[in-house]
């Protein structure tokens, strides 16, 4: 009797203890792939898909098979906020890898605080990492950072009065807000400051404001989604004549498509990804951009984004925090993730600290023209 | 100063042109039915995205358009079959919500049918910009501005010198006294519909390079159209026209001089000003209840 009781114990410990083993390492993604911000969101979502996958099919991290759970919050910050409680409460998440946009990211930020869930955000506002917060990184480059690499393009050309454009979103308000902050230390004066509206179809009034500015040198247009596309196409049509530049948040060639031929000789910030077959030999991000991008397009039979390189690089991170931890335990991976130095991603090399939750410096960016309907690096 | 001044003229032609088509699709069903079809700005979509799809499918644009504005025919034919016409004796109020329900419906199938990417069309003519009194404007917006012209007297000449068109303004004076005369009353709101989803179309294609097009665009230009609508007098085709042309002025100016955040608002307020203190409109008659 008492050996049988004993051996039936034994078993359910052991099936309990394997149970545990199983327990796949969840990964909650909240995405834009559909709506206004589906070029940053379908291939974020199409990254994590395919790299989990890889993941597994080497063994999965400590044994464990990797599950990931992802919703498409549609650039929307309502839905990005109902999504990621689901994530947290429901499906029971060990870390947290989304917010295709600002608006999105800062709207489940005091979520993901309250509940201790390490979170690496694929937005590119600087107010995500600044001031920092105790489990929220970032693996996207910031605006500010943006608008510094334009600046120092521009001084470069001899350009000092320029005009500024942006829309009502948060990345815009937020980019502009940066730009207008850092401008003076690079010696550039923003003479014209326009603005449009989400989902605008003709800026030609505010562009010709900007056009009528005297001394105008150069147009900075810091905006993202479907509107720079048309910012684009009206500059051609006004024969504005001076060089634009557009943010990061374009770097896609879905912007090239929308705008078409008036894309030419735009210039804008994006990582090294883009142009990952022409970097040079000795470039130290040469091996992860050129795997990334070969893999990502034999897959997927579609262009390459740098958007899709930052969830790349935020599960990338992820994985090799859970690795270094040795566990899912929330508050482990958070440290291990602080500790990560040298991380060479898509995005540049990542040195991240308990001050900087987003690790990269502004030689990250590199300056890319739109040569021919593709990307050429600016030297 | 003045370049810039017609810099925001012709942008704001162009867009108005865009709008007096789809007041135009407002007026004629209204007229026919006092229905406002809510789902008129969804005709735009249709035209738009139809346009593109084909075009993408191989089709050359000549083919492309009128196969899109055929497409957006045959939905507003089955709009009216089986959501206006079963509920005929319902209150205008009911019908309305009918509509609204109707836009929401051709939303939703459109991002099954395509996609909720957004999609360029190529211009019709290029976009080689004009040079036009100091201001620049696309080839494109001399294709909206002739063709919306075009279509402005094919109507005056429909509505005034074909028998349909005058069987259809007597039902839109009398349904009762036309149908007694032996109007086909039923056929002319069947028409009607056709005949609105058709502007609606042929003002979605025309725009499309211009602005771009995709699954939502209907719900901006339809709202502003109706305000164009009602800014004209609801019910007037000239009304219509002026209306629309006086809208994307406004809209354009506005956001030139005042502040260009704000461009959207323009058309509201004044659709608000419009129903506070002129409600029939411009060119709207004042109707007065018989008590």
């Amino acid at each position: 009797m008492r050996t049988r009781l004993f051996a039936i114990l034994a078993a359910l410990l052991l099936a309990a203890g394997a149970a545990v083993a199983q327990e796949p390492i969840r990964i909650g993604a909240f995405l834009a792939a559909t709506g206004g911000a589906a070029f940053l969101g379908d291939p974020e979502q199409k990254t994590l898909e395919l790299y989990v996958e890889k993941l597994n099919a080497a063994g999965g991290l400590m044994g464990r098979k990797l599950q990931l759970i992802s919703y498409d919050s549609a650039g929307d910050a309502e839905k990005a906020r109902t999504f990621v409680k689901r994530l947290i409460e429901q499906d029971k998440v060990d870390v947290i890898v989304g917010g295709s946009t600002t608006g999105e990211t800062m709207a489940v930020v005091p979520l993901v605080e309250a509940a201790g869930v390490p979170f690496i955000s694929l937005a590119g506002a600087v107010v995500i990492v600044e001031p920092v917060k105790k489990w929220v990184f970032k693996t996207p480059h910031t605006d500010r950072m943006a608008c510094e690499r334009i600046f120092l393009d521009m001084r470069a050309r001899n350009i000092e009065r320029i005009g500024l454009i942006s829309g009502a979103g948060g990345f815009d308000k937020s980019m502009r807000g940066e730009c207008l902050k850092v401008a003076p230390n690079h010696k550039i004066q923003i003479v014209a400051d326009e603005a449009y509206g989400v989902r605008d179809t003709d800026m030609t009034a505010q562009l010709t404001k900007i056009k009528n500015t005297p001394g105008i040198q150069a147009v900075l247009n810091a905006g993202f989604g479907s509107e720079p596309a048309v910012v684009t196409k009206n500059y051609r049509q006004l024969a504005i004549g001076v060089p634009l530049y557009q943010s990061h948040g374009v770097a896609s060639k879905e912007f090239i498509k929308l705008a078409g031929d008036a894309a030419e000789g735009v210039r804008l910030p994006a990582a090294a990804l883009l142009v990952a077959e022409t970097l040079p030999e000795a470039d130290p991000q040469k091996k992860v951009v050129v795997g990334y991008s070969r893999e990502y397009t034999t897959r997927f039979k579609s262009d390459i984004s740098t958007f899709g390189g930052h969830a790349y690089d935020g599960l990338m991170l992820a994985a090799e925090a859970i690795r270094r931890a040795g566990s899912t335990n929330k508050e482990a991976v958070r440290s291990a993730l602080e500790s990560i130095k040298g991380y060479v991603g898509t995005g540049g090399v990542v040195n991240m600290s308990a001050q900087d939750h987003m690790g990269l410096d502004v030689s990250a960016f590199r300056m890319l023209e739109v040569t021919k309907g593709d990307w050429v690096l600016v030297k | 100063m003045s370049a810039q001044l017609a810099q925001y003229l012709l942008s704001g032609l162009t867009i108005g042109a865009i709008y007096a088509l789809v007041a135009l699709g407002f007026a004629i069903i209204y007229n026919a039915s006092h229905v406002i079809n809510f789902a008129q700005g969804e005709f735009v979509m249709i035209g738009g995205m139809a346009t593109v799809a084909f075009a993408g499918a191989g089709l050359p644009l000549a083919l492309a358009i009128p196969a899109a504005v055929l497409g957006a025919v045959a939905v507003g034919l089955a709009l009216e079959k089986f959501a206006v016409e079963p509920a005929r004796g319902a209150s205008v109020v009911t019908l309305i919500i009918i509509t609204i329900g109707a836009s929401i419906l051709l939303r939703g199938l459109a991002t099954l049918v395509w996609d909720k990417k957004l999609h360029a069309l190529q211009p019709f003519s290029g976009d080689k910009p004009i040079e036009l009194a100091g201001a620049t404007i696309l080839p494109q917006s001399l294709w909206v501005l002739g063709v919306t012209l075009g279509i402005v007297l094919l109507l005056a000449w429909f509505f005034g010198r074909t028998l349909t068109g005058k069987a259809m303004l007597a039902t839109s004076h009398n349904p009762l006294a036309a149908q007694l005369c032996g109007i086909n009353v039923r056929f002319v709101l069947l028409l009607s519909f056709g005949l609105s989803a058709a502007l609606g179309a042929i003002a979605g294609i025309l725009i499309a390079p211009i602005t771009l097009t995709s699954w939502d665009v209907g719900v901006m230009l339809g709202l502003k159209g109706f305000a164009a609508a009602i800014l004209g007098g609801l019910g007037s085709g000239a009304g219509a026209v002026v209306g629309g042309l006086a809208l994307g002025i406004a809209e354009s100016l506005g956001a030139g001089y005042l502040s260009s955040a704000y461009k959207d608002a323009i058309a509201f307020v004044i659709l608000l000003a419009v129903l506070f203190f002129m409600p029939s409109g411009l060119f709207g008659k004042k109707s007065a209840e018989r008590v």
